[in-house]
């Protein structure tokens, strides 16, 4: 049986080698999807699925691109697919409403001038030494996972990607309008989060 | 010009403008209405600077995690490897 399989392995292409997989490219791939999606278990189970997924295509790789970048692809697909999942639906529209309501009253409705209690102040701490960073990066996080799932998803492809507004717009259905109402939304809850945790 | 005294007084728009500018060009209407606000409101200011620092840490971000901060656990990668390898003794 063993011996078996060692003759089988001429046949994979040689422009490949996924029993080297893993070993080269799993944390860097984890890492590509942490930073996407801010999940340590979802960006696991992604990880996985690129592998499967490959394997499962391997005849059409053709060794155009690197095996990395196109294993990268394959990962950046199911990341977008898993935003496209988690914003839609009645659950995703409501948690936008919530977020909505809450920002109503950072500004005054009338003269659009910010409220006193949402005011924008200095942070309460530095971000300067690396310790600092790591640690602002941490909260930053944590307000980033407290958006509304479209709103993730549209920040994320704009500010970690630098996707343009026209892909982002078509792969999450959201009008050109909206998308840049969204962007505006986003970090006004950011930075209004970022206020309150970053102390 | 009525638009314009809107413009100058009025913190969700300014903030609004703020964003757009970090990510496209702005027309130079938009310039200039973002300019006077500014010139005239230092809570938008710090706005501003807290939205820029903000954009600034996650493109850093991005920079060093290729660099692999964050690794899977060894377990993980091993069950992982098993998978592929019986995934690839099938064929």
């Amino acid at each position: 049986m063993q011996n078996n399989k060692q003759a089988e392995m001429p046949d994979l292409p040689e422009l490949t080698n996924p029993r080297q997989w893993v070993c080269n490219y799993a944390d860097y791939l984890y890492c590509y999807a942490i930073i996407r999606i801010n999940d340590q278990e979802q960006a696991r189970d992604l990880v996985q699925e690129t592998f499967l997924a490959a394997l499962e295509s391997l005849s059409h790789f053709e060794g155009k691109s690197t095996e990395k970048t196109w294993l990268t692809a394959i990962l950046r697909n199911k990341i977008i697919d898993l935003y496209r999942k988690k914003s839609s639906g009645l659950y995703s529209q409501n948690e936008i409403l919530e977020e909505e309501h809450e920002q109503q009253d950072f500004f005054d409705e009338q003269d659009g001038h910010w409220n006193n209690a949402y005011r924008p102040q200095e942070f309460a701490a530095a971000v300067e030494n690396p310790l600092q960073h790591k640690e602002f990066e941490r909260v930053l996080q944590g307000c980033m996972n407290k958006l509304p799932n479209l709103w993730y998803a549209v920040f994320s492809m704009k500010h970690v990607d630098e996707e343009s507004t026209e892909i982002i717009c078509s792969t999450l259905k959201v009008t050109p309008a909206n998308f840049w109402v969204i962007i505006h939304r986003a970090k006004l809850s950011l930075r209004a989060c970022l206020q309150k945790y970053w102390i | 010009m009525n638009r314009l005294i809107k413009i100058i007084y009025n913190c969700r728009q300014a903030t609004f403008l703020i964003e757009k500018k970090q990510l496209t060009e702005l027309t130079t209407k938009e310039k200039m209405e973002l300019r006077i606000h500014l010139a005239g409101c230092s809570i938008c200011k710090i706005f501003q600077r807290q939205s820029i620092l903000i954009n600034g840490m996650i493109k850093k971000r991005v920079q060093l995690d290729t660099e692999s901060q964050t690794e899977l656990d060894e377990d993980f990668k091993i069950a992982l490897q098993e998978k592929i390898d019986q995934q690839l003794n099938q064929n």
